[in-house]
């Protein structure tokens, strides 16, 4: 990165670690940290869609899917997050092969799964095998961001049901007696009163989510777990930049970054439930209607 | 090769008694089923023995981090964040790194000579790791429990002229265990989950020897077919989950038999703890 840096081994002191530290490797470093925000960013909401229509089918009048949504949100209660993540990894990858297989060469004979393999034709790749590397990495976070918002959702799914059920009766009937539809109490009173109830479950949620993070290093993700150990491991005379074994000190500073993720969205948390109490008919609420007093 | 002959040869493969080799081809279900149960000894012991360990120091860390003493306080509510702010994942790694870093030939402290080998494997390192992890959710746990003691309670006692160590063990302490039990089982059962991790997480399995998730990995990655190791998994954990609530329901029996029978907690499982 900077002209000095060209000679490492002449280096010493700071003006080394200097050099060290922006590294092209450790610029990969810096990035994967990008990653896993994205991997946040972009599972928040999508976790969230899928727990609110895993909700909203739980408590469906429709049996099949009130069934399925049953399935869904009991699905993370008695087995490890973990144990899905490594299934839908595979499971996903291999069912959208399956799909464009059926689509792209439906006159294939030999069978699929062919004992231990599991062969589609060579035009139904998912990323086709020509593409660069780069999609390759794309699909894989894609595969991860997915079976995040699925495991996600589904405990998303629990809260919301929780929520939803927690809605005083009172204010639903309200509604109906101004003559409302069950559609319009729903969008216009359920909705958005369940939030103040729901609130306490989703924070926990997002630290969950964030302390899941390191998981995509399981799913195959050059994420910021990788590089640690990349980085870190001993590094003999043969590389730009020789060192012991300096896991440790990277793997403190990832706890580091983590502790503060945490702290921050702790404290942004609690803001966010003061300002959605106000006002509600909640323990919360009262405390705040009372010191208003 | 009938189905009671694999069971004599893998059941106990995690432990490295039984056949040596893992099997290659020719995958059938009893084979799945008798490993993955093997692993699940494991997932036993890791639990088991962090849950044990860890119920007495987390009651040590929930009454230091309710003492009003800040030499007891501060250091409690450290460990507790510590442990609680970050990923079980990130904390592996690091304590099996720093663990390695301990000299091989262990370490001699005022002429006793003390082997630091041991501490880099699973079942020693893992279990300190998993120990520490419960002992600060626990506390938290226990300590929300311990400020929700009503207050009647405590002033009957000293009405009754109960105070000081005596009031703490026969008032306070049963009536945190009795507040706190409900959200102590869920933190047990996401202890268990948690335990799945271990394998996957820098600590190497010894002649693969591993937990349940290491050998349903190792089926899924040889057979490229997720959907039969990882639904066994599944199916063992569902029932220690049952068992677990069974078990901590009785306990928790136990704990309410004085109350009347509206006033008593029910166990109601949440699913809100990974880590």
């Amino acid at each position: 990165m900077f002209s000095s840096c060209a000679d490492p081994k002449t280096l010493e002191g700071l003006s080394w670690l200097l050099c060290y530290l922006t590294s092209g490797k450790h610029i990969d470093f810096y990035w994967s940290f990008l990653t896993v925000l994205t991997l946040l960013v972009v599972t928040a909401p999508a976790a969230m869609a899928f727990g609110f229509a895993g909700a909203m089918a739980a408590r469906s009048q429709f049996l099949p899917l009130r069934l399925l949504g049953k399935v869904y949100t009991a699905m993370v209660r008695g087995v490890p997050d973990i144990v899905f993540f490594l299934f839908f990894v595979i499971a996903l990858d291999q069912g959208i092969e399956w799909m464009k297989h059926q689509v792209v060469c439906p006159d294939w004979s030999e069978p699929i799964r062919q004992g231990l393999e599991f062969r589609v034709c060579p035009e139904a790749k998912v990323p086709s095998g020509s593409s660069a590397q780069i999609w390759h990495q794309i699909y894989g976070f894609t595969l991860a961001v997915f079976t995040f918002a699925i495991v996600f959702g589904a405990f998303a799914a629990n809260v919301l049901y929780g929520a939803m059920g927690a809605v005083p009766r009172a204010q639903l009937e309200t509604a109906e007696a101004y003559g409302m539809s069950h559609r319009q109490v729903f969008r216009r009173i359920l909705v958005p009163q369940m939030w103040t109830y729901a609130l306490p479950g989703l924070s926990n949620l997002w630290m969950i989510l964030i302390k899941a993070t390191p998981l995509l290093f399981l799913l195959g993700v050059k994420d910021i777990v990788y590089w640690a150990r990349e980085l870190g491991s001993a590094k003999t005379q043969a590389y730009a930049f020789p060192h012991p074994d300096w896991r440790l000190w990277y793997f403190l500073g990832l706890l580091v970054v983590y502790l503060c993720m945490t702290r921050v969205s702790e404290l942004i948390l609690a803001r966010l439930t003061a300002r959605l109490s106000h006002g509600q008919a909640t323990a919360g609420g009262e405390a705040m209607r009372r010191a208003a007093q | 090769m009938t189905c009671m002959e694999t069971i004599g040869q893998y059941a106990f493969r995690s432990l490295g008694y039984g056949e040596k080799l893992l099997p290659r081809t020719d995958f059938t279900l009893c084979q799945q089923f008798t490993l993955i149960g093997s692993g699940l000894i494991w997932n036993l012991y890791f639990g088991a023995l962090a849950l044990l360990f860890g119920f007495f120091l987390s009651n040590a860390l929930a009454m230091a981090k309710a003492s009003g003493n800040p030499w007891l306080r501060k250091p409690a509510e450290w460990f507790i964040f510590v442990f609680r702010g970050s990923p079980l994942f990130i904390q592996f790694f690091l304590a099996y790194s720093a663990l390695v870093m301990l000299p091989r030939g262990g370490i001699d402290l005022f002429g006793l000579h003390i082997a630091t080998t041991w501490l880099t494997s699973a079942w020693a390192g893992a279990l300190i790791v998993l120990f520490l992890n419960t002992a600060a959710y626990a506390a938290e746990i226990f300590y929300g429990a311990l400020m929700s003691v009503p207050k009647g309670d405590l002033e009957a006692a000293e009405a009754y002229g109960i105070h000081g160590w005596s009031k703490f063990r026969r008032i306070q302490w049963p009536t945190m265990l009795r507040l706190a039990w409900p959200a102590y089982t869920n933190e047990a059962i996401f202890l268990f989950h948690a335990t799945t991790l271990v394998f996957f997480s820098g600590f190497p399995a010894f002649q693969q020897r591993g937990d349940a998730l290491y050998y349903a990995n190792y089926f899924a990655d040889k057979t490229f077919n997720p959907f039969v190791p990882y639904p066994i998994v599944a199916f063992y954990f569902i029932l220690l989950t049952f068992s677990l609530i069974g078990l901590f329901g009785f306990v928790n029996r136990r704990l309410n038999r004085h109350l009347p029978s509206n006033t008593r907690s029910k166990i109601r499982l949440r699913p809100q703890l990974i880590r």
